[in-house]
Formats: C-alpha cells, sequence, structure tokens
C-alpha cells in the first residue's frame, strides 16, 4: 500500500510549557486585523504572551527576567 | 614525502597562513610551510603553555583549519599527519583540563541550560553595550572578531551528525538546513554574515581577519572545532549549540537595534533580525529535541551537555570582558586597528 500523501497528514502543533506554540511550517497566520502574514520557516514558533516585539512570531520575550548575565 | 597523494592543485587556494604568536604556533606555521610528514622538532611541548594564551590557541587554531578550508600552499597530508596530531593532542589536554578546571563542580543539562533561560534585567554583556552605545567601529571591530566562526557559521556543528540518531539527529539536521540555507546559497547564514561585513565596509574573505582576532577570539572558535572533531565530546558539542542557539536571539535583538542606531545598512540589521527568530525556533528544537532526544538514548551524556553549555558561556565571558574592558578605554579589542 502506498504511503499516505503528505498532504493528508494532519499538521503537527507542539506545546510548550512556557513559550511558543511551535508548528510546522510554511504557515499563513491571520491576524485579529485580517491581515495576513506568512513564514516559510521549517517549523515555525508562535507567540501566545502577546510579549514579542515580532509578533505573532516569537522572539523569546516569554523568558522570566531576573538573573544577571554577561553574554 | 607526503602522507596521501592529494590532487597536485588542492593547495592553491584558501587564506594565507596567519603570522606566529609564540613557539608553539611557529612551529606548527612553519611545519605547515613544508611537504606533510617533515618531523617537527622534538623539543615542542604545549607543557608550558599558557592554555587560553595567543601562542597555544593560534596553533590549536592552524591545526584545526586543516579540517575545515586550510591555507593556501598547505600539503593536504597534513589534515591526518600523526606528528602534528601528536602536537595537537597535548593542547588539546591542556586546553580541556583548563575548561574542566574553570567550569566548576559537574551537573546536568537541565540546570545548566536553566542558568542560561532567564534574561537579565541588568546585562552588560557586549550586546547590551553595542546596542546602548555602540558606535560604528566598535560594530566593526566585533564583525571582524566574530567573523572566525560565523564566516563558518554551523559548520563545527555538522560533524556531530553521524553520531547521533533518531529524534535527535532529525532535529539536528533541520536546524542546520536552515543555518545552511534551506536550500538556497543567498541564504546560508554564512553568506548573510559576509553581506553584513560588506555592509560594515569590511574584507569578506574567509581567514582575512585572524591576524587581528584576539586569543578569546580564538580560543572561542577552537571550542566549537574541539567539540565537533570529537566524537567522545558529542555531548559537549550538543550543549555548545543549545547554549549559542539560547543566547543568539535575544543577544542578536541587541545587536539589530544598536545596528539600526549607528545607521549601519540592511544587510548587517537582517543578519541579526534574521538571528531573532530563527533562533527563537531553534532554541526549542535544540532543547526538546536534539538535547531531549540524546538524552533518551545516551542519558550517560547529561554532564557533558552541561559541560558544553558551561565552557560556552566560559569562554563566551572571556571574550565578551575583552572586549568592553578595551572599548570602555576608547581602545581597540584587535590586535591591530582596523
Amino acid at each position: 500500500m502506498p504511503n499516505e500523501p503528505v498532504e493528508k497528514q494532519p499538521r503537527r502543533v507542539a506545546l510548550t510549557s512556557d513559550g511558543p506554540i511551535l508548528v510546522e511550517g510554511p504557515v499563513e497566520v491571520v491576524l485579529d486585523d485580517g491581515s495576513t502574514v506568512r513564514s516559510d520557516r521549517f517549523t515555525v514558533a508562535l507567540c501566545v504572551c502577546r510579549r514579542s516585539r515580532v509578533y505573532p512570531w516569537c522572539d523569546t520575550s516569554h523568558r522570566d527576567r531576573a538573573k544577571r548575565r554577561t553574554t | 614525502m607526503s602522507t596521501t597523494a592529494p590532487a597536485a592543485r588542492d593547495h592553491t587556494t584558501g587564506p594565507a597562513l596567519p603570522r606566529s604568536r609564540g613557539e608553539l604556533s611557529r612551529t606548527v606555521r612553519q611545519a605547515l610551510t613544508r611537504p606533510a610528514g617533515t618531523p617537527l622538532p622534538q623539543r615542542v611541548t604545549a607543557e608550558h603553555a599558557d592554555p587560553y594564551g595567543d601562542d597555544l590557541q593560534l596553533a590549536l587554531y592552524l591545526c584545526y583549519e586543516l579540517h575545515y578550508r586550510s591555507f593556501v600552499g598547505v600539503d593536504p597530508g597534513w589534515e591526518w599527519e600523526p606528528g602534528l596530531l601528536r602536537l595537537r593532542a597535548e593542547m588539546e589536554r591542556s586546553f580541556l583540563s583548563a575548561l574542566r578546571a574553570d567550569t566548576g563542580p559537574p551537573r546536568n543539562a537541565a540546570e545548566a541550560l536553566a542558568d542560561i533561560l532567564v534574561e537579565p534585567v541588568d546585562g552588560d554583556g557586549p550586546s547590551h553595550f553595542l546596542k546602548e552605545r555602540g558606535e560604528l567601529w566598535q560594530f566593526r571591530e566585533y564583525a571582524a572578531q566574530r567573523s572566525l566562526y560565523h564566516l563558518k557559521e554551523a559548520d563545527p556543528h555538522a560533524w556531530v551528525i553521524p553520531r547521533l540518531t533518531g529524534r535527535a539527529k532529525a532535529a539536528m539536521v533541520a536546524v542546520e538546513y536552515d543555518e545552511f540555507g534551506a536550500g538556497r546559497p543567498e541564504r546560508i547564514h554564512a553568506q548573510l554574515f559576509a553581506d553584513l561585513m560588506a555592509d560594515l565596509g569590511l574584507d569578506t574573505a574567509y581567514g582575512r581577519y585572524v591576524d587581528t582576532a584576539s586569543a578569546e577570539m580564538l580560543t572561542s572558535v577552537n571550542l566549537m572545532s574541539l567539540f565537533g572533531l570529537h566524537r567522545a565530546l558529542r555531548g559537549a558539542l550538543v550543549g555548545h549549540f543549545a547554549a549559542v542557539e539560547t543566547t543568539s536571539s535575544p543577544g542578536s535583538r541587541r545587536l539589530a537595534h544598536g545596528l539600526r542606531r549607528v545607521g549601519a545598512g540592511p544587510a548587517a540589521v537582517h543578519f541579526y533580525a534574521e538571528h531573532v527568530e530563527a533562533d527563537a525556533v531553534h532554541e526549542q528544537i535544540v532543547r526538546r529535541d536534539v538535547v531531549g532526544g540524546l538524552l533518551e538514548t545516551e542519558p550517560f551524556l547529561d554532564e557533558d551537555i552541561a559541560f558544553g553549555v558551561d565552557a560556552t558561556e566560559w569562554t563566551e565571558t572571556r571574550l565578551g570582558n575583552h572586549l568592553l574592558t578595551a572599548w570602555r578605554d576608547a581602545r581597540t579589542s584587535l590586535r591591530t586597528p582596523l
């Protein structure tokens, strides 16, 4: 029996405990105002904390801010 | 005598051999100007050299570069020449034991990664400095130093692929595919960095700034080659990759901000803007699937992964301190100014 065509397989979406939602790319995201944005990355990280400065993509702004680092 | 029979014109390209910085690097450099197999002076030893110093780090860099793009005029047979490999191993032992001593007691990967997943409210590394008050000449120095790695970005990490299996391998290759342009040569991250350099008026030739790069930068790039070339250090290589991908996104945002502020060109800004988004994804995949997958199949590598993370932080902090010490005094961070 031949393999199921790729397009028939469900799109995999992964939730992370404290960060973005990971979606297999490419994706087209419809924003609240009706406009659309695209990303053709192999995996796309969607911001859910709403703090990203490149929303709807994750820019790691969800991270805890506290301890001192030097890089 | 040559240990292999390479194509006759195999060594007519590549960067020029850098200038030596002491006895070890002079010995290696001199050897590389001769046919492979020419005996090295017996008395040469890495025993007394500073493991992080200019001399040992440059000598190590010369040895490692034979596995990447080598140098013009160098017999390719040197890459696997036993006498040179013996000296390299001596330098590696010294480097590795210094790193183990400086990274503190063993711990697990989750602890090491948790430390770098927290963003400081009062961070003061080079990306903070460059964002707030970096001047164009400091961005140019930063790019010249970093070019030792970014012009071969993700290359040292490709060596780990045959040593991984299953989930870790699939995820590692997916991230590397992205690093290498996802099938588009103009999107290879090393090419994006060359475009940044061109925007800053720098020479984009591979190896062009080795002579002027500081020991701290050589240490940073040698660390990746050390981890990449040894299967025994595959855990550390994965830890290194995880550390780079985790710290890259917020640092890149600051650098993109600083470059816009000083009016740098679009390619310069694009390199770091691209890394903000790309590495926010890579970080998730590397932590979940590369580190997670490796721990599933080889749980005994947990401390090695942590060592890779901690050694990366240690060498990057040293480099950052070197840059900032120079810049705060309005001095060059390079051996010779641009």
